[in-house]
């Protein structure tokens, strides 16, 4: 590839470079053909014959193509032309002397006709191109805001659940979801509360979802079976759920040292508020949990606590304080 | 002198004309349809300053890192089963069933960071070459924004093997992205496709992993490509001759603009030294 890059782009543009008229090609191709089918009906003959065909013409052909190279130019018959044009052997003027392929616009013209064209192949094209982004964009960004399900989840009986015992539960939120949907909740009995004049059951049910930034709190203290105390299973239409007993002194998180107490308060490192909570109420007996909330902290203990509630938010925005103009509007959430 | 001495052509010579014309015939064929021979030779035989440095060819080794993520990508893709209750064995599957498995992925793995090093490299050499002054200012846009594409790459790309450490690294990774004030909450929950990292946000990180993002920079990088040529190449600092002229091509009269990295191009609209009439006209 030594040669001169122009000298050769002046080649190819003086000379025809096309290649000569040829018929080769076309019985190839029916050699090809019938090979094709001969191995389909019988391959030891027909397609032999296909092959054998294919072969003897693509060899002429290729001979027909490479002639030029092989030094011994293909003789063909000048094409005759007896009719001659209009303006025969007089030379074209240059194409700079001649006129405009298209007539410029009169002066003051405000729309000529290349100011339509122009803006019609625009216009035409942002209209086909909004006309397709649209309903694709929607459907990239709006499922994951609109129809948020909310979910109910039947924990089973809260008489299985002994009064004053913390216990690590786990459950499917959706069950259509399989085990990726699976969360834990810390749960404790608190016996009743008066509310409105009678005694309701009192739970206090903490998510395990850090307010940093979303890992798993784990409680701080000794669970499961050292703890000589029965695991409770159930088993509700939510699937199978588990109750782990465990006596914690609070709860911490893994990830970055976020810590709190047993209430959800912080009492250490970069959470921002207190542990959310889950929604609940006893239908028939049996514990449903609800939507979570967030919470800002908490007073008290217990049944007695006075939780500061919040519409839930994403992990580490806060709900209080200046830094709550940050988050001024929230996707919509369950 | 040489041409009043015309000797005939021997059989070597002829037979050497033969072979180079049986070469340059398919290539001859290609250039006069498409341009193409011209434009890769144009490429690859353009001038640049003759004391380039080794640390100029991080911009390649950047590339061929991409390149290798691309193609050991797609193939992972044949195996690969983006859903939450197939993804971990199918990559257990690539690990330790599929023939040569095990290698590909590893250089999927350790190529994402190779990647991403060899980017950080190559944009602490532009910077201390100074190679981002007029006019390559477009040029360390594009990069920075291929460079982001790249932890993009990285972020959705590390949740695919859908273990413990990528799940709650992607948790945390959106969590942090949710904290950003104003649109923070919202751009968390279009990552998670909805309230609750599910199945929706395996897919969608696999779909942006291996369409969406590589289609992005594979449009940045022919962008930054194409202004690497237009613009030409960046002396180093130290440099004492002009970059990329040769005193000749200075017609004479050109002294060259001053300053550390002297940008070959003439004007906003220049051509480098080798662009069409540059340094010659």
């Amino acid at each position: 590839l030594n040669h001169e890059p122009m000298a050769d782009q002046e080649d190819l543009h003086d000379e025809q470079h096309l290649p000569p008229p040829t018929l080769w090609p076309i019985g190839f191709a029916i050699g090809v053909a019938v090979l094709l089918v001969g191995l389909i009906i019988n391959p030891l003959w027909i397609a032999t014959i296909g092959g054998a065909i294919a072969l003897v013409f693509g060899v002429l052909w290729a001979r027909d193509a490479t002639s030029e190279l092989r030094g011994r130019p293909l003789v063909i018959e000048p094409e005759r032309r007896d009719l001659v044009e209009a303006g025969a052997g007089e030379v074209g003027p240059p194409a700079t002397a001649g006129g405009d392929a298209m007539p410029h616009p009169e002066p003051g013209e405000r729309f000529p006709r290349s100011k339509f064209l122009e803006g019609s192949t625009l216009g035409l094209g942002a209209l086909i191109g909004g006309v397709i982004t649209v309903p694709v964009a929607g459907f990239a960004v709006l499922p994951a805001f609109l129809d948020q399900k909310r979910h109910r989840v039947d924990l089973g009986p809260i008489d299985a659940l002994k009064e004053g015992q913390w216990y690590v539960a786990t459950f499917t939120v959706d069950p259509a979801q399989g085990e990726v949907s699976r969360r834990t909740a810390f749960i404790r009995n608190n016996g009743t509360a008066a509310a409105g004049g009678k005694q309701v059951p009192s739970f206090t049910i903490i998510s395990n979802r850090c307010a940093h930034l979303g890992c798993p709190v784990q409680a701080n203290g000794p669970s499961g079976q050292i703890l000589g105390l029965p695991t409770v299973k159930e088993k509700t239409k939510n699937g199978p759920v588990t109750f782990s007993p465990t006596v914690p002194a609070g709860f911490g998180c893994p990830c970055h040292g976020g810590q709190y107490d047993t209430e959800g308060n912080r009492t250490a490192g970069p959470p921002v508020r207190a542990l959310d909570r889950y929604g609940f109420e006893i239908v028939d007996g049996r514990l449903i949990l609800l939507s979570t909330y967030s919470v800002s902290h908490v007073d008290g203990s217990g049944a007695q606590a006075k939780i500061h509630k919040y519409k839930e938010v994403g992990p580490g925005e806060h709900v209080d304080g200046p830094e709550q103009l940050f988050y001024p509007l929230n996707p919509p959430h369950h | 002198v040489a041409t009043t001495t015309r000797r005939p052509p021997s059989r070597a010579d002829l037979r050497r004309q033969r072979i180079e014309a049986a070469v340059n015939y398919p290539l001859d064929w290609l250039e006069e349809r498409s341009g193409l021979i011209g434009g890769v030779r144009y490429f690859l035989f353009r001038k640049v300053p003759g004391d380039t440095n080794w640390m100029q060819t991080l911009g390649s080794a950047s590339l061929t890192a991409f390149l290798v993520q691309a193609i050991t990508g797609a193939i992972l893709a044949m195996y690969y089963k983006p859903t939450p209750g197939d993804a971990y064995s199918s990559i257990q599957n690539i690990t330790d069933q599929v023939f040569m498995g095990w290698l590909v992925r590893g250089m999927h793995r350790w190529g994402a960071s190779v990647f991403i090093i060899l980017m950080f490299l190559h944009m602490g050499r532009v910077f201390l070459f100074g190679a981002y002054k007029y006019p390559r200012e477009l040029n360390w846009i594009v990069g920075v924004l291929i460079l982001v594409m790249g932890m993009m790459e990285g972020f959705t790309g590390y949740l695919l093997p859908w273990d413990q450490t990528a799940y709650w690294a992607t948790v945390v990774g959106i969590n942090l992205n949710g904290t950003a004030p104003f649109l923070g909450p919202w751009l968390a929950q279009f990552l998670r496709g909805s309230q609750e990292i599910g199945a929706d946000t395996l897919t969608r990180f696999y779909a942006l992993h291996m369409l969406l993002i590589p289609g992005a920079i594979i449009g940045l990088i022919v962008l930054h490509l194409y202004l690497v040529i237009r613009l030409g190449v960046t002396s180093p600092p130290w440099s004492k001759d002009a970059a990329g002229m040769e005193p000749a091509e200075t017609n004479g009269t050109g002294t060259l603009r001053p300053g550390l990295t002297r940008p070959v191009a003439r004007g906003p609209l220049g051509n480098g030294p080798v662009g069409p009439g540059g340094g010659r006209d």
